[in-house]
């Protein structure tokens, strides 16, 4: 199986039970394993371009976030917008893996209320999945009561300005949501959906690396150590391989 | 209840520290039984070149570390506060694996100074006893000098094939290393990685001010090299994925690639994977100790029963182990009696973030560990008679910042965080940014400490650790001190952008990364009042028993602890081979 059939496979298997992953080892060893195949559970667990939604599967939240992702990065001569750099797909993908169910966060009680004080962050027991629920549906409400409009149907300037007070702190939509902490989640993910590898879903022909002039998943850059202070313009290249 | 063939030596904890141990425990010809909480990992398994360059999983989600699910601490800056969970990753970079940390770090692999080991005496000896006792510090010796540990420094390096060019050898100063470390014995095993453009621009300003900048000394391998176990490494190939990465090169050093090709081979060894450690099994005699328990992956309980037991887990799990099985006095912050949980440390951080216009750093060509430093702020190198703190913080440049996601929020002041500005911005400075980070030293304080939290429990309902602590004025005075140094190097380096940060500006917190390297809480020394282990890392209340992690150092340098964690590891290992096995008894009258 070349490394392609590997990751299409291993496709079928996230479609399954993305959160699920088997640790293959032993318990007791004795001598070094003979098995040197690579570990399955540490292959990229890529999203499936052209599937359905899996967490976004409301149409007025897919419309809210794609509004508020191609604001944080719009589309224009330096390159495409969020959604067309496929941000929204990675989103998806991510929610509905291992990060959107918070499988790393502590989530046990009690939360006290000098949490977030003494961290000097905000700290959540909700999972991701459940802060973008909730986010979204606040945002839109939001813009429905100030505005009488969907936030996706408002104009971009209206669109930034509320989008400057969530960042700011000026705009609290609900009492339910951390304002702040929201856009600084949406502003977090639709980066890395810009710039994480294409097999997670967005970067898609790796737009956010040829923005800044990242070569991506290449491993070895000894021709290059030499030439100190020089343009490479290296293409980049991609946990996908090429056909 | 399972209880397990009996084994000369159980070590908990497979991570550097516990390699380095078993790896001479076995050579010796002890059975030696080791547990990790993680499961197995190698190199060409788990993080080959189709997995490793991979920074959304690897640096962002942290798929490497244990996660705070799993393993996590409670924090308070003081003690009338109380202590919240730490939900989300922060300071503490657990191993998730066996290997531990020493997997995923980056790979800066110093030596101390020799200031840091008798930082209480030679204080008092230069300026006087007032400026150690100021009554917020807890100087103490390590019970140990430089001298007596270079021999197993040397040892480490050449397990690890560091890279790096000596400043120091034997007492002759060399041009090009760090004139200020103490006295090696020899050159490194490999010579230093090459020098980046970052680091160039850094050295050249540096030399002009009169500074004395060297390559970090990096488990980065910059040839290939067979160890002294006979294990072969290739050459580092600077594609800059480490710090939380493994490596696919054999190039990056780790137990992995350093030691378990023989370890694993040896007869005389046995590795539980996924069991973990809960408790330490005091005997009637309370004395010794009979072994541990743990749990496995299934949730069974198990003893093993050993003759020496050696933890070596991560310094917060060291900590609380000893805690847990009541081994040991704990610390009270009031009295400053009991010596577990003593001298909690971090590492304070200052430094500015830079921006040269036109430049071309290209900083995805990297190693983990790469950058450039002067030592001319740090350890005890520059008269403190007139100035309002002690120690001081190496100052370094990197060669490894170029993670596009990581990346998108170092821009200059004033630029746009999102939209079309963003994109422009970040177009335009990618290849622009520097920084300069400043590695300060921690020292002990009276009211920073580890206690077992009254509240929050882990996934075995046992309680959580506690982290209490706050700066010293003497590091909050240090990080100011060397932010300004960094800012002039800044201006010199040609910079029109500067943002300077100083973590200690603020309470400290462990959710906002500064640093990964926790220390103490375990100190090491020659009294058994103010110490967990005598300078043998044995046990001052049990004989049989071991602790080597960083928690046994007595406070922090300017410098990363894996070096001289291993460094201690060795030492202790020897010494039970030479010293306790012939003779079980304390190695040390209390």
């Amino acid at each position: 199986m070349n490394r392609r059939e590997a990751l299409k496979s291993l496709s079928a298997l996230a479609a399954v039970g993305a959160a699920a992953t088997t640790r293959a080892s032993a318990t007791e060893m004795t001598g070094y394993p003979t098995d040197m195949t690579v570990a399955k559970d540490m292959l990229p667990r890529p999203a499936i371009a052209g599937g359905a939604r899996q967490v976004l599967t409301d149409d007025t939240a897919e419309r809210t976030i794609s509004a508020v992702f191609d604001r944080l990065i719009p589309g224009d001569e330096l390159g495409p917008s969020a959604t067309e750099a496929g941000c929204v797909d990675f989103l998806d993908a991510q929610l509905a893996d291992r990060f959107g169910a918070g499988a790393s966060l502590y989530r046990e009680g009690p939360k006290r209320a000098n949490e977030d004080d003494l961290m000097q962050t905000p700290q959540f027991i909700a999972t991701p999945r459940e802060r973008y629920a909730t986010g979204l549906r606040a945002l839109e409400a939001y813009a429905q009561a100030r505005d009488g409009a969907s936030f996706a149907d408002l104009q971009p300037n209206r669109q930034d300005e509320i989008l400057r007070g969530m960042e700011d702190g000026s705009v609290q939509l609900d009492d339910a949501v951390n304002t702040k902490a929201f856009f600084e989640l949406m502003l977090q993910n639709v980066r890395e959906g810009y710039f994480s590898d294409p097999i997670y879903g967005g970067n898609r022909d790796m737009a956010g690396w040829k923005l800044i002039g990242f070569p991506g998943a290449r491993y070895d850059f000894r021709l290059y150590t030499d030439r100190l202070g020089e343009a490479l313009d290296l293409e980049p290249v991609s946990l996908i391989p090429r056909d | 209840m399972a209880t397990n063939q009996k084994a000369d030596v159980v070590i908990v904890g497979l991570g550097w520290a516990g390699s380095l141990m078993a790896e001479e425990l076995t050579r010796a010809g002890l059975n030696v039984v080791a547990i990790d909480r993680g499961p197995w990992m190698d190199t060409s398994t788990h993080t080959p070149p189709a997995v490793d360059p991979d920074e959304l999983r690897w640096a962002i989600r942290k798929e490497l570390f244990s996660p705070p699910k799993d393993n996590t601490l409670t924090f308070r800056n003081t003690t009338d506060q109380v202590a919240v969970p730490q939900r989300d990753f922060g300071i503490f970079e657990l191993g998730g694996g066996v290997g531990g940390a020493g997997f995923h770090w980056a790979g800066m692999a110093w030596r101390f100074d020799p200031y840091d080991f008798e930082i209480r005496s030679r204080t008092i000896e230069r300026y006087g006893i007032e400026r150690a006792d100021d009554g917020e510090l807890q100087l103490q010796d390590w019970g140990i000098t430089y001298d007596e540990l270079e021999p197993f420094y040397d040892r480490f390096e050449r397990i690890a094939g560091i890279s790096g060019k000596a400043g120091n050898i034997q007492g002759k100063i060399n041009a090009g290393g760090n004139p200020f470390e103490g006295p090696r014995s020899r050159e490194y095993p490999t010579p230093a990685l090459k020098t980046l453009r970052s680091m160039e621009v850094f050295n050249d300003a540096t030399t002009r001010m009169g500074y004395h900048p060297f390559t970090i000394p990096v488990a980065n391998l910059s040839q290939p090299y067979v160890n002294p176990l006979g294990v072969s490494m290739g050459a580092c190939s600077y594609c800059g994925f480490c710090l939380g990465f493994g490596c696919g090169n054999y190039s990056k050093s780790s137990p992995q690639a350093c030691i378990f090709p023989v370890l694993m081979r040896r007869k005389n060894f046995r590795l539980l994977t996924e069991s973990c450690v809960i408790r330490v099994n005091k005997a009637e005699d309370g004395e010794t100790v009979t072994g541990v328990t743990y749990v496995d992956a299934q949730g069974q309980e198990h003893v093993q029963e050993a003759d020496i037991v050696c933890v070596t887990a991560f310094q917060v799990d060291s900590t609380r182990l000893l805690l847990l099985s009541e081994i040991g006095q704990p610390y009270d912050p009031r009295t400053q009696e009991g010596s577990v949980g003593r001298n909690f440390t971090f590492q304070t951080v200052s430094g500015v973030d830079m921006w040269i216009e036109g430049e071309q750093m290209n900083p995805f060509i990297g190693a983990g560990g790469l950058g450039s430093q002067i030592d001319d702020y740090n350890a005890d190198n520059f008269d403190h008679s007139d100035l309002d703190f002690l120690h001081g913080a190496g100052m370094l440049t990197l060669a490894r910042d170029g993670l596009p996601i990581s990346k998108a929020g170092k821009l200059p002041e004033g630029t746009p965080r999102w939209g079309a500005g963003f994109k422009q911005a970040y177009k335009d400075h990618y290849q622009t940014y520097t920084t300069i980070f400043n590695q300060g030293s921690s020292m002990p304080i009276k009211q920073g400490y580890l206690d077992l939290d009254p509240t929050y429990t882990d996934k075995f309902g046992q309680p959580l650790l506690r982290v209490t602590y706050d700066y010293s004025q003497s590091d909050r005075n240090m990080a100011k001190f060397t932010m300004d140094r960094a800012v002039e190097i800044a201006q010199e380096m040609g910079a029109q952008h500067i943002t300077p940060f100083n973590f200690a500006d603020k309470p400290f917190t462990t959710a906002v990364i500064a640093s990964d390297h926790v220390i103490g809480g375990t100190p090491m020394g020659a009294d058994s009042r103010t110490s967990v282990v005598n300078p043998w890392l044995q046990s001052w209340d049990c004989h049989n028993l071991f602790v080597c992690s960083a928690s046994v150092f007595p406070m922090n340098s300017g410098y990363n602890p894996t070096g001289t964690v291993g460094a201690l590891a060795i030492r202790a290992a020897q010494a039970i081979v030479e010293k306790y096995v012939p003779n079980p008894g304390p190695l040390v009258e209390a």
